[in-house]
């Protein structure tokens, strides 16, 4: 006596919706990239050990000052002695109220020149400011 | 004789290679993507021209020189040690709200000190926090 086997069972899982699956991650890494091309001014970060993180990058805007004193704002050179600071500054805080200021200062700047800028800063009413460092381990 | 209907080619894209563009489209962007996340001290800046008049006994000054050397009141003080002193004083009964540590940097003070300065005090847990003037 020949026995029939009862049903072949298909164990395929369906590759026809595969390319729709990677479409949906690809417009999902699309959609959170920011490309940015500009990395901003070289400075060597100082070390602290109570930091936070930043949220959001899309509601950060950076601030470099390097140890010769050069300053950048985003993308643009800017100066404390001829408002170019303030101007960028409370453009990017009225277009986005939101806004964190990420403030990468060089560790060798000396006070005057941060205090200049904290107060550019302030005028431009960018209240929120994270004083970026690398993390100091104990 | 039999004339032979030509096969009409209908244009169509293969969509089999769809998946793989969509990867390789796909691998870009995970690799493009910074996962890294902007670090640091966070605070808020005193609007300008914000200014509020404290009591005396209520602020802690803690001065930096030059050099980097650290006094808190008239005590000079190793830096390590700040967090320990502004925590006790913090730990005064009644005070938890009202101290407010102010932070005097010289005009030539390195930026690098006063951020390891401005961590001990955050270390203490102190919330309200003022950055003078530096003096010119």
């Amino acid at each position: 006596m020949k026995f029939n086997r009862k049903s072949k069972v298909k164990s395929d899982i369906p590759t026809a919706s595969l390319p729709d699956i990677i479409f949906m991650l690809l417009f999902f890494f699309m959609v959170t990239t920011v490309l940015r091309l500009f990395e901003g001014l070289p400075v060597d970060l100082p070390e602290a050990m109570k930091i936070q993180k930043i949220e959001s990058r899309r509601h950060t805007s950076y601030l470099w000052i390097s140890s010769k004193g050069l300053m950048s704002f985003d993308d643009a050179r800017v100066s404390v002695n001829d408002e170019s600071l303030y101007r960028s500054a409370s453009n990017r805080v009225n277009s986005d109220p939101q806004l964190t200021m990420s403030l990468k200062y060089d560790k060798k700047v000396p006070m005057e020149l941060i205090n200049d800028a904290n107060n550019e800063l302030r005028k431009a009413n960018a209240l929120r400011v994270n004083f970026a460092t690398g993390l100091k381990v104990r | 004789m039999v004339v032979e209907k030509r096969t009409r080619d209908v244009g169509e894209i293969p969509m089999c290679s769809m998946a793989d563009i969509a990867f390789l489209l796909l691998v870009f962007f995970l690799v493009t993507t910074t996962i890294n996340t902007d670090k640091g001290i966070g605070l808020f800046l005193p609007q300008w021209g914000d200014q509020m008049n404290v009591p005396k006994k209520n602020i802690v000054n803690v001065f930096i020189n030059a050099s980097g050397e650290v006094m808190i009141a008239d005590d000079p003080t190793p830096i390590p040690l700040i967090e320990k002193i502004i925590r006790a004083r913090l730990e005064a009964p009644g005070m938890r709200d009202l101290l407010i540590v102010s932070l005097k940097p010289d005009k030539a003070t390195e930026y690098d000190v006063f951020i390891e300065v401005l961590d001990q005090i955050k270390l203490a847990e102190a919330d309200r926090i003022s950055i003078a003037e530096v003096e010119k």
